[in-house]
């Protein structure tokens, strides 16, 4: 008795993951993949179509824009968030006082909701009374169309992302430098070697690791783009900033095309997953 | 020369602090302010007015949302603590078959992306009659992953000798759990909570698919919906006294737990 209740209680403490892994990841990917081959408004019987929701999706062309939209927020965000980060990690680095004051201030946006960054980002960008447009009247430029501007408004959008994640990647960037040892500087500096020298002959080849995780979480991050475009933009002008995540949210929920809306989730999702890879593959390679 | 370049780091450290903290003083500041006022609005108002307030409590059930927030984020919590204990307990301190499987299995379904099973687990959510109830908000994140991975990774580092007295004390596993390894992981509670609380309170994609009702929807969900919908009428005031409401409490627990929101965030960061 008393074995056999030790051997069935691992059971029992795991079971609840089993019950939600069997309901809310295994069961969801099989009727996914089932979705992708019916016709469904949820209301109606499904309705059995064969491949043409795959037919539809290589011939749509707002889903292609859709990606190629997020591939570029991933293209300047990631370098951008990188870079900033890095650049603010180094200085925080010195033995300076009131440290933890500045890391708190980066921080800051990090915790707040998508949503407020959002809102108050779109007052900021906006074309007539926003803060950035009357800053740049008064230094005597032309306003710009941070958001309706088809050619801007991704990169605004990106630079915003970075605004709100930036925190977070300094805070690890910090981590990572405190990994390198000391006297590797201390015998770059016998030798003579210039401040610049030292970032990218010691400091950068040390982080490398840090550098590949950052661009990992930012890309599956980024790959996930909705609220932003979805309050400040709506997706527009033109389909400019409208991302995946946000396309197949409009197919699935505003107009109800369950089938189609699961394909769109499926093949983005392994276009994420092939990306991740490969980034992995990298880093494997490198380190 | 040493001097000087000192002076420029703290410069340059209180401009780019000035850039992350001062959108947050003009929304503040922008939402006290009286409407005709904001477009110009750099410092302070003339004069300070709760209006946009008001008006935004007219419109919206803000009061309502904040205890549905607060009501989901903490059951979420409380869940995760529990059955992430659980479950982490079980897969670094007992023996059985199938252990190692579960594990790779959970390890696995973080590297999904959740656009996948977004459609299926809202018919789910349908068919379970759960579309404008609170379980649709809570249930399906009572399991998370990471938070197993980190008690199983914290209870792994725990002497034995701890589970050895409690068991010749008599403790059934349950009694380990809660009465003995709690106690002595205060840093994992302490991390799997915050980033479970912060994660669930600013979580809007979800509620967004499952709740249409009103009053019941989340503070982030709400004011989304505020700021997108035209109910705002292009008042800048009152969408930015929205999106206060919605900052200003975690905003607070910052201020108090800064220190452990910094650390809790950056470990999840590091052990991917």
């Amino acid at each position: 008795m008393m074995k056999n209740k030790r051997k069935i209680l691992p059971y029992l403490l795991v079971s609840p993951y089993i019950i939600h892994f069997m309901l809310f990841v295994a069961f969801p990917v099989i009727f996914s993949i089932v979705l992708t081959f019916h016709k469904w408004n949820i209301i109606a019987p499904m309705e059995f179509t064969g491949f043409a929701n795959y037919i539809r999706l290589f011939k749509d062309k707002t889903f292609l824009q859709s990606i190629l939209n997020t591939l570029l927020f991933l293209i300047i965000h990631i370098p951008l968030q990188i870079v900033v980060a890095l650049f603010l990690a180094e200085i925080l680095n010195q033995k300076l006082k009131f440290k933890g004051f500045f890391r708190a201030a980066f921080f800051l946006p990090v915790i707040v909701s998508g949503v407020v960054v959002t809102i108050l980002w779109q007052q900021l960008y906006g074309f007539d009374t926003g803060l950035l447009n009357r800053l740049l009247i008064k230094v005597g430029l032309a306003k710009i169309g941070w958001l309706t501007d088809p050619n801007i408004a991704m990169t605004s959008i990106a630079v915003m992302a970075t605004w709100k994640n930036v925190g977070l990647y300094i805070v690890l960037f910090l981590v990572g430098l405190q990994t390198v040892p000391p006297h590797y500087y201390e015998a770059a500096d016998l030798e003579g070697a210039s401040k610049m020298q030292k970032f990218f002959k010691i400091t950068l080849p040390m982080i490398n690791p840090t550098i590949f995780m950052v661009v990992i979480l930012s890309t599956i991050g980024g790959f996930s783009l909705f609220i932003e475009p979805y309050v400040m933009t709506g997706g527009g002008p033109l389909n400019s900033t409208i991302s995946a995540v946000l396309y197949i949210y409009k197919q699935g929920f505003f107009y109800y095309h369950m089938g189609y809306s699961a394909t769109l989730g499926l093949f983005f999702a392994l276009i994420i997953l092939t990306v991740v890879f490969v980034q992995k593959k990298f880093v494997e390679r490198d380190t | 020369m040493k001097k000087l370049k000192k002076i420029l780091f703290y410069f340059f450290l209180t401009l780019s602090a000035l850039v992350f903290v001062y959108p947050f003083y003009w929304m503040v500041i922008s939402s006290l302010a009286p409407e005709n006022e904001i477009a110009n609005l750099t410092l302070l108002p003339s004069d300070f007015t709760l209006s946009s307030y008001s008006q935004m409590i007219d419109k919206i059930p803000i009061g309502k949302a904040f205890f549905n927030s607060m009501l989901v984020a903490s059951s979420i919590t409380i869940g995760v603590l529990v059955f992430g204990s659980m479950i982490g307990y079980a897969l670094s301190r007992l023996e059985f078959k199938g252990r190692d499987l579960i594990f790779y299995i959970i390890i696995f379904t973080m590297t999904l992306p959740f656009q996948i099973t977004l459609i299926p687990q809202y018919i789910i959510m349908v068919k379970f009659g759960w579309i404008d109830t609170y379980l649709a908000l809570i249930v399906p994140y009572f399991i998370n992953a990471l938070g197993i991975i980190m008690f199983r990774q914290y209870f792994k580092s725990l002497p034995q000798s701890l589970l050895d007295a409690a068991r010749l004390d008599g403790c059934g596993e349950l009694q380990i759990i809660f009465k003995i390894l709690w106690p002595n992981s205060i840093p994992a509670l302490v991390t799997i909570g915050i980033i479970t609380f912060m994660a669930s309170w600013n979580e809007v994609l979800w509620p967004l698919i499952v709740i249409r009702d009103e009053s019941l929807m989340t503070m982030p969900q709400l004011v989304t919906l505020f700021a997108v919908g035209g109910r705002a009428e292009s008042q800048l005031g009152v969408k930015l006294a929205s999106a206060v409401m919605l900052a200003l409490p975690i905003i607070i627990a910052y201020l108090f737990f800064q220190k452990y929101f910094i650390q809790s965030m950056a470990s999840t960061g590091i052990k991917e």
